[in-house]
């Protein structure tokens, strides 16, 4: 645009670096304040995404975290290919883009001294859908604190189940939950943490089996898409619908726990159970 | 007919005539015949393999969903717990039943039932049927998702044998929700998707009318599942489908249920636990990089 002034351009450009509006409130946080809110907007308290290992940083404590299972990516069995090309391209992409191989994150450490194995998603790899290598690294990762005693936190966020792999995806839904119930019957305590979103097939498999099961702030939680539910039914929802809050008005989440406070939460629920060692 | 070929590894047992008609299905095809008006459903499998079925009620909790029905039954000489999705012929039927669309209520009236088969010691048998688990404000209320996964859960620690037979359409996480088997057998005209194809088409092809194409993508018949070791049994239909031969279409269904009982009656809790753990770990494809 000839008529607008280069410094008047720059300087735009640059006050658009410092500041970013909240989704929510629409106010205006600084990037600092973003960063040291743990992309938890001051204003109005509404939780931003953020990335697997950012969420591992929070959770364990400093140089405590070994990954396990990361050789695990997916694979195209079922060579699918829609509209905008095939699987393979698009997990190669996702790979390329998060630099994580699968959309969750595995690993063991401690939290406040307190050893614990825990899976952490990210909802940036392929919409955090489960997929057969997600599946596979939940369950090596229930299997791991299983096999060691150690208490397994699950953090979810996800579209669903994958569909570019077929019932394959929709059998890791059993296949996690059959993870969970060897832990059931060790007594091995499991924390489910539902941060924004977890819909479909994870809500519908571990995501809701926590022995605890906890949320972030206002995070969408859900079975079924709230559309398909409006045009099956004919009828508007209510705007607290598939919430945190909603979920926890009609007893299905035991709390909802600020983004900073989650640590300790799980670290003083973890202090309960007291286990003699075998 | 379509016009696509599948190429598919069908098992042995069917003769020629039905093995070329099988050749020219495409996955739309099987779709179609999956929901075919006339295709049998629970009710027609009750009044022809099982007998003194007494129906029980309720989940104890809500109320009593007819979407999903069950209670003890005799298939042959094996007494079992029957569980299934509840779909109607009519339309008043269809609207009674929900199109045996399952809301938190039936999955917690099918896991009452399965864990009265645990402590009786007889088999479960379920019969999945259902276009999915109803989308709903009040199951959505009622807990929908902990609903299925609290089944799957306990589904996969059950310590009595369990086998599951898709009959018609597997929904998604409304079949899975009573479909966690030793077993799991499929007719061979019926569909098994985690979404729809219309959903499916709706999403990756913007367009719900591709849902032929989806049908294809997503690999949802039970060949296709055969052949990827998701099923472990495809049942033949006569002919043209389940649709113009219930007698026989049941007799199937009845030998494959008995005789996939038998693998499990040596079997001891410990083993079958295993088994079934064994089966559902090795779920699925992945790649594992060095």
């Amino acid at each position: 645009m000839a008529w607008y002034s280069e410094t008047t351009a720059t300087r735009k450009k640059s006050l658009k670096d410092l500041w970013t509006k909240c989704k929510k409130c629409q106010s205006h946080i600084y990037n600092s304040e973003w960063e040291e809110n743990l992309n938890v907007c001051p204003s109005c308290n509404y939780h931003g995404p953020i990335t697997s290992y950012e969420r591992i940083k929070l959770l364990f404590d400093e140089n405590t975290f070994a990954e396990l299972f990361n050789n695990i990516s997916p694979s195209d069995s079922l060579n699918f290919i829609d509209l905008k090309g095939s699987y393979k391209e698009k997990y190669e992409t996702a790979i390329k883009k998060t630099g994580i191989s699968e959309a969750v994150v595995t690993g063991h450490g401690k939290i406040n001294g307190i050893k614990a194995v825990a899976a952490v998603m990210d909802f940036r790899f392929l919409g955090g859908s489960l997929g057969s290598g997600t599946g596979e690294k939940i369950l090596r990762a229930a299997n791991y604190a299983y096999d060691n005693n150690l208490p397994y936190i699950v953090f979810s966020a996800s579209g669903g189940a994958r569909m570019q792999e077929g019932v394959q995806s929709l059998m890791q839904m059993a296949k996690t939950c059959a993870g969970i119930a060897r832990l059931n019957k060790k007594n091995i305590p499991y924390i489910s943490v539902l941060t924004n979103p977890t819909t479909g097939g994870v809500s519908a498999s571990y995501a809701m089996m926590g022995d605890i099961n906890i949320s972030e702030p206002g995070a969408l939680i859900g079975f079924a898409g709230r559309r398909v539910i409006e045009q099956t039914i004919g009828e508007k929802l209510p705007d607290d619908f598939q919430t945190a809050e909603y979920l926890l008005k009609h007893g299905f989440m035991d709390a909802i726990v600020d983004r900073k406070n989650i640590k300790n939460y799980i670290s003083n629920v973890l202090g309960f159970y007291n286990r003699a060692s075998n | 007919m379509g016009s696509k070929g599948e190429k598919t590894t069908v098992l042995t047992g069917e003769n020629k005539m039905a093995k070329k008609k099988k050749s020219v299905l495409s996955a739309w095809d099987v779709v179609k015949i999956s929901r075919h008006p006339k295709r049998p459903i629970l009710q027609d499998y009750l009044s022809l393999i099982f007998t003194n079925f007494i129906e029980l009620h309720g989940d104890r909790f809500f109320s009593d969903d007819l979407a999903m029905i069950g209670g003890f039954a005799e298939i042959g000489d094996q007494k079992v717990m029957l569980i299934g999705h509840n779909k109607g012929k009519k339309t008043e039927e269809n609207i009674e039943r929900n199109f045996g669309m399952a809301k938190p209520d039936g999955y917690r009236k099918a896991l009452r039932l399965m864990k009265l088969a645990e402590r009786f010691n007889i088999p479960v048998v379920t019969i999945i049927d259902t276009p999915g688990a109803f989308p709903g404000l009040e199951a959505e209320e009622r807990g929908q998702a902990e609903a299925i996964a609290k089944n799957l859960t306990e589904m996969a620690s059950l310590e009595v044998p369990i086998i599951c037979v898709v009959i018609g359409e597997g929904g998604s996480g409304g079949a899975l929700g009573i479909g966690v088997g030793d077993k799991i057998l499929m007719l061979s005209n019926s569909i098994y998707s985690v979404i729809s194809p219309e959903g499916c088409a709706s999403i990756l092809w913007r367009d719900a009318k591709f849902a032929p194409d989806a049908a294809e993508a997503l690999n949802l018949t039970a060949s296709a599942l055969y052949k990827h070791g998701v099923i472990d049994e495809i049942i033949e239909e006569p002919g043209e489908g389940a649709h113009t031969n219930y007698e026989k279409t049941a007799a199937s269904v009845k030998s494959a249920i008995l005789r996939n009982l038998e693998k499990y009656k040596k079997l001891s809790t410990e083993e079958l636990i295993q088994s079934r753990f064994v089966k559902y770990s090795g779920m699925g494809k992945f790649s594992v990089n060095n």
